[in-house]
């Protein structure tokens, strides 16, 4: 990384100031002078995005809360007033439920991104895994506001869901129990998921800033997926990249508006604007759109603690991204292989997605149990197996030399400066 | 602590480091307890445990649902025809066994808790493939014991604990 540039104090009142409480240093190298690759592409804008959505539904959840009522007789009531009442609360509340939708798209995006690049690669597991932290407690936040208008899919969805967990044996009833705070889903329920919504989001800021903590320390990949040389390689943070993320932030805003402002019911269900009815199912329970491909894999397996395992599996099985696929060329660019996979992966996922929103029989079962095994197969079997018999292509030699490389290097090995400092895959 | 040996006896040291910290770990767990128990049913909760239902004016063949405990209970009044059917599959090959004289306290009416067993959602009467209930959300299909007879429900509806007050009232819980 480049460490040519040094941060240092203006006038009398910085100077004073960097020697108590070093802010400006620390904003400065991390936000204005950060040197970053200079081939990122607009993949690499989401990061930005996501982190403007988070704000975003921080704040809309906050002024929801003011005129938001947790208590089964008046939750959907007071939605209805919000709507209807509250000085823009419409404006305000379109925003908040659409932003959560906005949010999993560009997480979608994110996490395939880092999946195509290989950004989970050494050294920058953790920044992977705490990426995958977020993307939980980003489900779990996401599920307990859901419940909280109090309709019959918020109802009929939170039931479903709590009742996954006494699948689990001997200790499952009693647990779901101490979830619930009662027998079925009720007032005590829609309190503490209103307390925990409140809560998880302060939680998710916490791990994003490991998320960019850890970032900063190893850099940003790239998309040609060669770690960064010299200063050559890299441009600062600012004006670059702030530009070319709000640039790309005012897209992604245009698109966001489009859904609040023309079409603010199309990502929710009609049934969710009917109160909660605990003796009455709804003919179809379908969860949030961003859920539909892990509710797709749970109705894929006819034994119930098995669809819950594999569930919870598809999340649990990113953990050990970094150590499944063992390639040290990171890229999909150079990995003509692993590309086709790619695409059919994201394919099975979309599938998924598709699936989990219709009925569980005929040919949409059999497509949903063929998409559940590649999708676990991409990771526990493609990914090692390509691991060790991909042929990479030639790559460049580094970010601003195009020349191809065609030495083959050793793992590791001592290689003279100026050159890969990694295998082009050894065996 | 540089010339411990291996035998060496306890000093008074490690005495007070092992009752410091098994003190501070049960300060801990009973300071932690309230806060997880709080989560559990409150006394509101627990004490709408047992309901009555009058179920005098239910003709042959029909049924009445009831709430108890959040849940709905299915009371129904078999016909002789369901009753035999009920009896006849006893023999078969089931995937959760249970002879239907087990499943009622008498044959005429058969009260079970209304949730499908795969994930909580409501069954629907008088569908399925089986002449009993059908749940929609996961398709599990229940017969007219309540029994599961097809789909992901692992076993059958649940019987709660009811008993006859008189020929007209059932308690349940």
């Amino acid at each position: 990384m480049n460490h040519d540039y040094q941060y240092t104090p203006k006038n009398g009142f910085s100077k004073w100031l960097d020697k108590r409480l070093p802010l400006m240093r620390f904003a400065d190298e991390n936000l204005l002078s950060f040197p970053t690759p200079k081939n990122l592409n607009y993949f690499y804008t989401f990061g930005f995005i996501l982190t403007m959505c988070l704000v975003t539904q921080i704040i809309t959840g906050i002024v929801l809360a003011m005129h938001y009522v947790p208590n089964t007789t008046l939750a959907f009531d007071s939605i209805e007033h919000i709507m209807r009442d509250v000085n823009y609360g419409w404006l305000i509340r379109y925003t908040h439920s659409n932003g959560a939708s906005m949010f999993f798209l560009a997480v979608f995006i994110h996490m395939f991104r880092g999946l195509y690049y290989g950004s989970y690669k050494e050294p920058r597991e953790i920044i992977w895994i705490l990426g995958v932290v977020i993307f939980l407690l980003m489900i779990i936040t996401g599920f307990m506001g859901y419940v909280l208008p109090w309709g019959q899919m918020s109802f009929w969805g939170a039931t479903v869901i709590t009742n996954l967990v006494a699948t689990i044996p001997i200790i499952g009833e009693p647990v779901l129990t101490l979830l619930l705070g009662g027998y079925s889903v009720d007032n005590p329920t829609l309190n503490r998921f209103f307390s925990l919504h409140y809560l998880l989001p302060f939680v998710i800021f916490g791990v994003v800033i490991l998320h960019i903590w850890a970032l900063h320390v190893t850099g940003n990949n790239n998309p040609t997926g060669i770690e960064v040389k010299d200063s050559k390689d890299t441009i600062s943070f600012h004006p670059y990249y702030t530009v070319k993320d709000l640039f790309a932030y005012i897209v992604f805003l245009l698109m966001f508006c489009y859904f609040i402002f023309y079409n603010p019911n199309i990502l929710g269900h009609p049934d969710n604007y009917i109160e909660a009815d605990p003796m009455l199912t709804p003919a179809h329970i379908v969860p949030e759109w961003y859920l539909l491909p892990f509710y797709a894999i749970l109705r894929a397996v006819p034994d119930k603690l098995m669809g819950v395992l594999l569930m919870f599996g598809s999340i649990v099985v990113l953990f050990f991204l970094p150590w499944l696929d063992t390639m040290k060329v990171k890229s999909a660019r150079y990995r003509p292989l692993y590309k086709i996979f790619f695409i059919l992966f994201v394919i099975s996922c979309l599938l998924l997605g598709y699936l989990g929103a219709k009925a569980p029989e005929g040919i949409y079962l059999f497509l949903s149990r063929v998409s559940t095994i590649y999708y676990f197969a991409f990771f526990l079997v493609i990914m090692p197996v390509l691991s060790r018999i991909e042929k990479p292509l030639p790559m460049p030699i580094g970010i601003s030399n195009p020349a191809l490389n065609n030495t083959v290097y050793d793992s590791g090995g001592g290689v003279a400066s100026g050159t890969p400092s990694y295998a082009m895959d050894s065996k | 602590m540089t010339d411990t040996t291996e035998n060496q006896e306890p000093s008074r040291r490690d005495f007070l480091y092992i009752t410091t910290a098994v003190f501070g770990a049960t300060g801990a767990a009973s300071v932690a307890w309230p806060l997880i128990d709080q989560l559990n049913p409150s006394a509101s909760v627990s004490a709408l445990s047992s309901i009555e239902a009058d179920i005098s004016s239910i003709p042959e063949g029909g049924s009445l649902k009831v709430a108890w405990r959040g849940k709905p209970i299915f009371i129904r009044r078999r016909t002789k025809e369901e009753i035999e059917i009920a009896e006849k599959e006893d023999s078969l090959d089931l995937p959760h066994p249970e002879k239907d004289l087990d499943r009622v306290k008498n044959k005429e009416w058969l009260v079970v808790v209304g949730v499908c067993t795969h994930l909580g959602c409501i069954p629907i009467a008088d569908s399925g493939d089986f002449g009993g209930w059908f749940c929609p959300c996961h398709g599990s299909h229940y017969d007219i014991s309540g029994r599961i007879r097809k789909g992901p429900a692992p076993t059958n509806l649940e019987v709660p604990p009811y008993e006859f007050v008189n020929e007209n009232i059932i308690k349940i819980g």
